[in-house]
């Protein structure tokens, strides 16, 4: 094993500068439960860690008039236990919850989860149907991104070198919105989505009036389907309406053969969990 | 139930290992260290099949901290030869090359060198620095291909075994094998219904959650020690002696506890590298395999191919039954494929039956023993096609099952005579239980399906000793894999008449106790019990002689009652019964310590039935099956600790769900496994099944005085065709080829639903 250092800096623009001087080598700790398993395995042999849970922005969960920001390193379970943040976004919340088991969810975070950048990421689709806003810094400064532009592909992210992932902010949205997020895998737990798919709605007097579609594991990063989104949108949510965003659905996959799931699986799945999540969130939605 | 009024015998006491194992003190096979040991690494072949041209190990000889280096070339050639392991049987000159290739790798993962060196990391280091020159070859992972004519042959020397005249042509087939009841062709002549399908299975592994690991010490002197994660001690020092030329009692190998095994544990992967890295060195060396070595390199249970014909008379009794299994064994023949044939129709009295087997080697893995070897294949088609012939005929499928059920006197295929078995009522309790008299609820469909196994007996070893203070030490050589030392512990209370309290049962290394075959078979509650009660009883007989001793009678005039020696009748005299307590703080005056013991080969295993039933929905969008209740009743002897009796259930039919639902070996074009880890290779998580409810029936077992029969192996028989047969009740597609998982599950959904695939 070569050396590796260790900084657990208090400010972010610590953690930045220690990211810059790394040239490279530098690798983000939040959680944890991606990074050292991925150092056991000789994935990567990072030459500097540099620990973010000691930065308060970072670990933390604001309301913002009506939105929240959360903290790119705060734990699943924290974030599961926060009963404001879960009433008005119960689908963000459910699928950064459903990271690994019970036990890694006291480590992980959604800002790992989206910096890991696997397309199956499960927190990633919804938080791309809620249309958050990721707040990224680094060594010029600080700039916001809309979630979807962060993924280039398997393992890779459009995050330039030394930029470091502070911060989700979930906008704030009119009465009768809600999301949803549903994930297949084969067994009930432990597992790593064949699919994933996240749909945040508004419904005002029966009508969906805004709606935004995630779907993970099924290309190289998670979509954001907007044809998918313009077919509830206007509708009533009846079966032809969730029948188009379905074919939509279907229409933006390009997933391969593997181990976990075959082209034409993950496809018909996606039409199958965009009609069932929009349902339960055109549920949630309705309750309030 | 049991009618004989036991003290001990059927109750439930915390287990003598339980404590240990909760709060983390039980030591497993990683858990054995030494001074100054050395740590060893595996070079594993990247290629399924090459020819190994050369090895050169002087860059990693030469890298500072590595101490030694071995290949093939470390260990003698072996003879033609073939010896049991467990279950299943080994070829000598396939095990030495199994444990470090010598010609050829044979699949991804077989191990061409191996070194110790002072670190993990350095090991590491210098498996990159051998250079091993393949020639790859063609190879081939499928059965049904590797037995046709034009697939890559794996061995020049292999000739199917069992076929006349002898082929002149080297094959990838290695033996075929009959075994004929009756006449089949006139049998079928009388039927009016025949079903015929085939069904396919693929490779699973065990899944044991402790990776392999071994420590190994091989001193100046030759003496060897051996610590191991291991279900037969004995057999790891009888391999050790064999391949590396040692003598048998040279060797002394301590088993760890254990964290499963359910056969992938009677086999040797790292002892004999091991011990020959600490030869070679003269300092200990320790193994551990990572969990995807175990994938890759060790395991697992045959895939294969099992074409059945069952024809019937209307009124459901069969009349005629025949099957063609073809079992893959691995890189090296030996597959399961005998109890594979022997136990398919074994449940069932019928007169005519022919079944052919195959043993088929391709680039993958030995196949090793696990739970039934064998069974859970052949039962896989043998009870789905009983179900397509049960919705045929319209009859439920228990009484289809009783119609044909065999009983005392029914004359195997194989050859015995059923003795004492309870397979009839362990239908009529399925068919009488809660669950199956319940309703099935909406949106759930039932399945049912049932399996045999043996069970066996074979070599025992036990002692008893009587400590200064009266208390017991029950002395056995089997590692405990299923609770077998409460068990034992509870016999021997029982036959002693005291407290299980005072009972201690330890596992003792080779050294200390003599030969027992592996644990394996679901041989030691039954085969190492008798053991113990005979060791038991032996020093009971020596108490009686301590007593008469004392009392200057006769011992004939002295009897055993409830952990007291008393006299015979008033006629021998008034004495006041001796405790054991009181016979032992005495030991020294009447003739030194009190001690029994036992040796022999158990024959009579009594053999055991299960009948399963399942409640299942189907996700029609999804493929995805939700078990929502699982009933296991089995004849299970004697139940001697209920608990570990329905543990075993539980746990076979657990691991029958994840081989019927999910659990498969994927390889890619390259034959390359691509899934060698619990994430992608999925065994059932706990929140993925219901309580598994058990029904214990004690149909005594005639041959132990206990009734015990084994009980571990038969619950991994019936799941596959239970779950099977559920799922097609529910779509109206029959699954022929397992996994059924969720993509496979909905394809085939979709393919016998014509508006799903327009969509």
């Amino acid at each position: 094993m070569n050396n590796i250092q260790y900084v657990a800096p208090q400010s972010i623009d610590e953690a930045v500068a220690a990211m810059a001087a790394a040239n490279g080598t530098g690798r983000v700790l939040a959680g944890g439960t991606d990074l050292l398993i991925q150092m056991r395995a000789g994935v990567v042999s990072p030459g500097i860690i540099v620990d973010v849970k000691k930065i308060v922005e970072m670990t933390t969960i604001d309301e913002t008039s009506g939105g929240y920001r959360i903290g790119a390193a705060v734990s699943g379970a924290v974030i599961g236990e926060h009963a404001r943040l879960k009433k008005a976004w119960p689908g963000v919340v459910e699928a950064i919850n459903l990271i690994g088991s019970k036990q890694i969810q006291g480590r992980a975070s959604a800002g790992g989860n989206l910096c890991n950048a696997s397309p199956a990421a499960d927190s990633v689709p919804a938080l791309v149907a809620a249309g958050a806003i990721v707040t990224v810094q680094g060594p010029k400064g600080r700039r916001d991104v809309p979630v979807e532009k962060i993924h280039a592909g398997p393992g890779r992210t459009t995050l330039q070198p030394g930029e470091i992932v502070v911060s989700f902010t979930l906008p704030a949205r009119p009465a009768g919105s809600s999301d949803a997020y549903l994930r297949l895998i084969p067994r009930t737990e432990m597992d790593i989505a064949v699919v994933g798919c996240g749909v945040s709605l508004t419904i005002q007097n029966g009508t969906c009036t805004a709606a935004r579609v995630g779907l993970g594991a099924v290309a190289p990063t998670v979509l954001l389907v907007e044809d998918a989104a313009k077919a509830l949108a206007g509708s009533r949510l009846d079966d032809k309406a969730l029948e188009a965003a379905a074919a939509a659905c279907r229409a933006a996959c390009k997933p391969i053969n593997d181990k976990r799931g075959t082209i034409a699986y993950r496809t018909k799945i996606a039409g199958v969990l965009l009609k069932r999540a929009a349902g339960i969130a055109a549920e949630r939605a309705g309750r309030k | 139930m049991s009618s004989q009024p036991y003290k001990w015998i059927g109750t439930r006491p915390n287990r003598p290992d339980g404590a240990d194992k909760v709060t983390g003190r039980a030591r497993f096979g990683a858990d054995f260290n030494m001074p100054g040991q050395l740590i060893g690494k595996v070079l594993r072949s990247p290629h399924a099949h090459a020819v190994i041209r050369s090895i050169d190990t002087s860059a990693a000889e030469a890298l500072p901290g590595v101490k030694a280096v071995v290949t093939a070339k470390d260990f003698p050639e072996q003879p033609n030869v073939i010896v049991p392991t467990g279950e299943m049987q080994v070829n000598l000159r396939d095990v030495t090359r199994n444990i470090m290739a010598r010609e050829k790798a044979l699949y991804e993962g077989h191990a061409v060198a191996a070194v110790a060196a002072t670190t993990e990391a350095i090991a590491r280091e210098a498996l990159s620095l051998i250079r091993v020159e393949y020639e790859v070859l063609p190879h081939v992972i499928d059965v049904e291909e590797a037995m046709r004519d034009d697939a890559p042959v794996l061995h020049d020397h292999l000739r199917t075994e069992g076929v006349k005249p002898e082929p002149q042509k080297a094959s990838n087939i290695a033996k075929r094998m009959e075994n004929i009841k009756g006449d089949v062709a006139a049998g079928f002549k009388q039927a009016e219904i025949v079903i015929e399908r085939s069904f396919t299975t693929q490779p699973v592994h065990q899944g044991y959650i402790e990776p392999h690991a071994t420590l190994a010490s091989a001193a100046e002197d030759g003496q060897v020690q051996i610590w191991s994660t291991t279900q037969g001690h004995f057999q790891v020092r009888g391999f050790c002696s064999r391949l590396l030329n040692i003598e048998t009692s040279q060797i002394r190998v301590t088993p760890s506890e254990i964290g499963g095994g359910f056969g992938g544990k009677t086999v040797v992967y790292l002892e004999p590298v091991a011990v020959r890295l600490s030869q070679k060195t003269g300092k200990p060396v320790k193994m551990v395999m990572s969990r995807e070595e175990v994938f890759r390199a060790s395991g697992p249970a045959p895939g294969g191919s099992v074409k059945v014909k069952i024809g019937a008379r209307r009124d459901g009794r069969i009349v005629a039954a025949e099957c063609t299994i073809a079992l893959q064994a691995g890189a090296f023949p030996g597959s399961p494929i005998g109890p594979a044939c022997w136990t398919s129709f074994a449940c069932y009295d019928i007169d005519n039956i022919q079944v052919i087997g195959y043993d088929v080697v391709s680039n993958r893995p030995k196949v090793a023993a696990y739970r039934a070897p064998g069974a859970p294949i052949s039962a896989w088609g043998v009870e789905s096609a009983l179900d397509i012939l049960a919705q045929e005929l319209g009859m439920d499928p228990i009484d289809l099952r009783l119609k044909n059920a065999a009983k005392k006197g029914t004359k195997t295929s194989y050859g015995p005579t059923f003795d004492t078995i309870g397979f009839v009522e362990t239908l009529e309790a399925a068919k009488n239980s809660a669950h199956y008299k319940s309703p099935v609820k909406p949106g759930y469909t039932r399945g049912v399906a049932a399996g045999f196994w043996f069970n066996v007996g074979a070599d025992s070893s036990a002692a008893a000793h009587v400590a200064e203070d009266g208390t017991v030490t029950v002395i056995s050589g089997n590692p405990d894999i299923g609770g077998s030392r409460a068990s034992l512990a509870l016999m021997a209370a029982e036959e002693l008449g005291v407290d299980y309290e005072k009972v201690r049962p330890v596992i003792a290394d080779t050294s200390s106790i003599g030969f027992n075959f592996v644990t394996g078979g679901s041989r030691v509650t039954f085969a190492t019990g008798l053991a113990v009660v005979n060791a038991v009883k032996d020093m009971i007989r020596e108490l009686k002689g301590r007593a008469a001793k004392t009392w200057g009678v006769d011992p004939e005039a002295v009897v055993w009652e409830n952990g007291m020696a008393r006299p015979a009748g008033s006629n021998v005299g008034e004495f006041d019964p001796l405790s054991l307590a009181q016979l032992a703080a005495s030991a020294g005056k009447t003739g030194g310590p009190i001690n029994g013991h036992a040796q022999l080969n158990v024959q009579g295993a009594g053999p055991g039935f299960g009948v399963h039933v399942v409640d299942l929905a189907v996700d029609r969008d999804t493929g995805i099956v939700t078990i929502d209740r699982y009933t296991a009743a089995q004849d299970v002897g004697t139940a001697i600790h209920p608990s570990y009796v329905e543990g075993q259930l539980q746990g076979g039919v657990v691991q029958g769900i994840g081989w019927a639902l999910n659990e498969e070996y994927i390889y890619n074009s390259k034959g390359k496994l691509d899934n060698p880890g619990f994430l992608d290779y999925r065994m059932p998580v706990a929140s993925d099944l219901p309580m598994i409810e058990t029904i214990l029936v004690e149909v005594a077992n005639p041959s132990h005085p206990y009734g015990v029969r084994g009980v571990g192996e038969v619950p991994i028989v019936p799941p596959l065709a239970t779950v099977g047969n559920a799922i097609a009740r529910a779509t109206g597609v029959r699954m022929t080829d397992l996994p059924m998982s969720p993509p496979k599950l909905s394809a085939a959904l979709d393919a016998a639903t014509p508006r799903m695939a327009a969509e």
